[in-house]
């Protein structure tokens, strides 16, 4: 048993740490958040070429410094302890996880584009009918000549006004909600017919709603099997949700620090608030809520390699307590605070918000539970065989 | 037992819902549907109507101009302006000043209060809590020193900090608690003060919640001079009207009425909503759970209300036992502002400052009641927190009804 991190791997985390603590402060954040593009490319670049974190994940084949899921992880949590906006979720993760799963022939040339921060990529998955239901797609890619024509409506887009790339799944075949037909696309968004609604997100982010009007584009678009995209999306989604519990763990780790440091320093009825045993206990459970979501995300991340059963379950059970934590931690960050807990002024608030976004981002609660239930004891029915 | 209506209070109902379906401005509906930031003139515009038919302030005994109606038909009116998505008449004023006057203030206090409250051409702010002093009101630092002016009248000069002062930004008068014995117990030397919010050294400074929303204000005085004759009650004595104005302020914190509107919403939304089965949302087994338990939560709560009307109605006041639906009350509105926002899915991201209008080229993005379900559930956190925190409520009730 070896929970210990690599010395490469502490080595980019104390880099990245060290980073975020001189430039990304709250204050430096806020301003971020309220300028005009929204994020920060100057840092996108510093992240590639001075902390040289965006080839941390990739192997040395793929033109990476040789790591994997585990330094997503460790990115991902220092990233929520800073609550970061940058796109390393789209862009590394996720984009980066199509790359290296689909055996795409020109992988080697984006992930080269993303390590030098060139490229940055946000995927386009989500409908507006489909829920938490990745092959509920309308959008449609058709064959047209040698290439495709793709036309649709993509939902919240997260990071889409900084990308430059979308990967967008669409159908090539098969009905509405088939499992079957489903294919997936890199597209270069300056393409012509692609039309985007930029919008603030409530937890300081950017997204789009992406609209496809008769987009061509070019026969190695396509990444991995025409039709059989499904298990593949699937993958990178648990992969992403395992990266973006890790970016959870990040923002309850502020939430329950900053909570304990205010009820230490807040008083009322003559003594600091943290010596009501009522506060102990609740910053007690906010603690083991923390702690749980620890050790899932550590469980999730490890699994990620294991076969798609065992990992899908894995990555929905921590779901599941990750959500949780999300809303206790944060509700309860927010309750101790009292009145200043309210008040955009103070960091607490701006954690308790990404904390409540992540609680539904890649499915909720109700999801991964239903999820596992049906990995766990075979899928639902009515009455008995 | 008996829980049916009289024919009596059917026929109210009847007056009440037509009432309001000939005068409910419409436009406000729609507003107070969407959840959307009220204007002053939205708040005021029903206020007004109300004030002219005699029913703005319900509980009010006739001879100060309340409308002399029973329980049973005070707590008609709650459902059906909440059926109605009525803007709620603020509570600052009508629940929690007023009462204050008509029982605390001199005949000339009354005179000059009381009809203005009631018209709407005074919009109170409440200033009790401080940036020290929140649920643990009675710490409170802002100090009112006697003098006596140029002119032979006497004055306190006073000087402080309020916080969370809801809508302070339209107010014209803000009712204050103040030391005025510092030297005095903790909760003696505490006067209740009316301070005209014009007066040199009032400053009101916004505060931005989560939401987005300007909501509530720090409120600063700097030397304001407050004439004696605006002390409401006797100097020194004041806790004893914030006690009094603590008690109303809790009696209808429960929001039965409105949380009925808001499940029924609920149902509505997930009538339309598709859940991962690509079925509606009110057909998938956990969230039909969830708002099944609700309604049963809500239920509860109702006929705790109901119970506690009762007793009221025989003679017993509101006593500690309305901290119970303090607690139940605030704990279902947030949960209700959750499954909001559970269904809204991706479309509880997107943050939108105000709402897209009629002549808007942009059409909106995702359905229309996701649009304030985040800031709604993010606001809707403070009811917890305010009219003092649900921990402080569970020490009374343990204080004072399980005598621990």
């Amino acid at each position: 048993m070896d929970f210990n991190f690599t010395e490469e791997q502490s080595m980019v985390r104390d880099t990245v740490a060290s980073f975020l603590q001189d430039k990304y402060d709250f204050e430096t954040r806020r301003k971020i958040v309220a300028s005009e593009s929204g994020w920060r490319a100057d840092y996108w670049k510093a992240f590639a070429e001075e902390l040289g974190i965006l080839g941390a994940s990739f192997s040395e084949e793929l033109g990476g410094l040789g790591g994997g899921a585990i330094d997503n992880m460790i990115i991902m949590e220092e990233f929520g302890k800073a609550l970061v906006i940058e796109p390393y979720l789209g862009t590394v993760v996720i984009g980066g996880g199509f790359m290296k799963h689909s055996g795409y022939a020109g992988a080697a040339s984006v992930i080269e584009g993303i390590v030098a921060g060139a490229t940055t990529i946000a995927f386009a998955y989500a409908e507006p009918q489909g829920r938490y239901t990745w092959q509920d797609l309308k959008t449609t890619a058709k064959k047209d000549g040698s290439g495709y024509v793709l036309n649709g409506h993509k939902a919240v887009v997260v990071g889409a006004p900084f990308a430059s790339h979308l990967v967008v799944t669409a159908r090539t075949g098969g009905a509405q909600r088939d499992t079957g037909g489903v294919s997936v696309f890199l597209v270069d968004k300056s393409l012509p017919g692609i039309v985007t609604r930029d919008y603030p997100t409530v937890d300081g982010g950017r997204a789009s709603e992406v609209y496809f009007e008769n987009v061509s584009i070019p026969a190695d678009a396509l990444i991995g099997e025409e039709g059989g995209g499904l298990p593949l999306v699937n993958k990178v989604l648990d992969e992403a949700t395992a990266a973006v519990g890790a970016e959870a763990v990040g923002v309850l780790r502020k939430l329950h620090e900053g909570t304990l440091d205010y009820a230490k320093q807040r008083k009322q009825f003559g003594t600091a608030i943290s010596n009501f045993q009522v506060l102990q206990h609740r910053m007690v459970d906010m603690f083991i809520e923390l702690e749980q979501a620890v050790s899932m995300t550590y469980m999730a991340t490890i699994k990620l390699s294991e076969s798609d059963a065992e990992r899908a379950k894995a990555v929905s059970a921590a779901k599941v307590r990750i959500g949780r934590a999300c809303k206790f931690v944060g509700q309860n960050a927010i309750q101790i605070h009292g009145g200043m807990g309210m008040t955009d002024e103070l960091a607490i608030g701006h954690y308790f918000k990404r904390a409540s976004i992540i609680e539904g981002l890649f499915g909720s609660v109700d999801h991964h539970l239903k999820r596992y239930e049906s990995l766990s004891f075979g899928p639902a029915s009515g009455k008995a065989a | 037992m008996n829980l049916d209506f009289s024919p009596e209070d059917v026929a109210f109902r009847d007056e009440v819902r037509a009432f309001i379906a000939e005068n409910y401005p419409a436009g406000l509906r729609e507003k107070q549907e969407e959840g959307e930031e009220m204007a002053k003139e939205d708040f005021l515009s029903w206020h007004r109507v109300l004030a002219k038919k005699g029913w703005v302030a319900p509980a009010w005994p006739e001879k100060y101009g309340g409308p002399g109606w029973t329980s049973v038909q005070r707590y008609i009116w709650s459902e059906e302006t909440a059926r109605a998505d009525c803007v709620p008449i603020l509570p600052f004023g009508i629940n929690m000043v007023g009462p204050v006057i008509y029982t605390f203030a001199t005949p000339e206090q009354k005179e000059r209060f009381l009809p203005p409250t009631l018209s709407g051409d005074i919009w109170w702010a409440q200033g009790y809590s401080e940036p020290g002093a929140g649920s643990d009101l009675a710490s409170l630092k802002t100090k009112a020193e006697r003098f006596t002016g140029d002119d032979g009248k006497e004055y306190y000069l006073v000087n402080g900090q309020k916080t969370w002062t809801t809508l302070a930004q339209h107010g014209d008068w803000i009712f204050c608690l103040v030391r005025t014995d510092p030297t005095a117990k903790i909760q003696e030397g505490i006067s209740f003060l009316l301070i005209d919010m014009k007066s040199p050294g009032v400053t009101v400074r916004p505060i931005i919640t989560l939401g987005g929303e300007h909501e509530v204000n720090e409120v600063w005085l700097e030397n304001v001079k407050v004439p004696v004759e605006n002390r409401i009650y006797d100097e020194n004595k004041g806790w004893t009207c914030a006690k009094f104005l603590l008690a109303h302020e809790r009696s209808g914190i429960a929001g039965v009425a409105r949380s009925k509107r808001g499940i029924e919403r609920i149902r509505q939304i997930a009538q339309t909503e598709l859940g991962d089965d690509g079925q509606p949302l009110l057909s998938d087994p956990d969230f039909k759970r969830k708002v099944a338990d609700l309604e049963i939560d809500l239920t509860a709560l109702e006929y705790t209300e109901l119970r506690t009307l009762a007793g009221e109605a025989a003679g017993k006041g509101p006593g500690p036992e309305s901290s119970v639906l303090k607690i139940k009350g605030t704990e279902i509105q947030q949960r209700i502002t959750e499954l909001v926002l559970e269904a809204a899915g991706h479309y509880g991201a997107p943050y939108f400052r105000g709402f897209p209008k009629d002549g808007d080229n942009a059409h909106p993005i995702g359905p229309d009641f996701a649009h304030r379900a985040a800031p709604t559930y993010f606001n809707v956190r403070k009811t917890s927190i305010y009219g003092g925190s649900n921990e402080i409520q569970r020490n009374i009730i343990a204080k004072m009804v399980l005598g621990l």
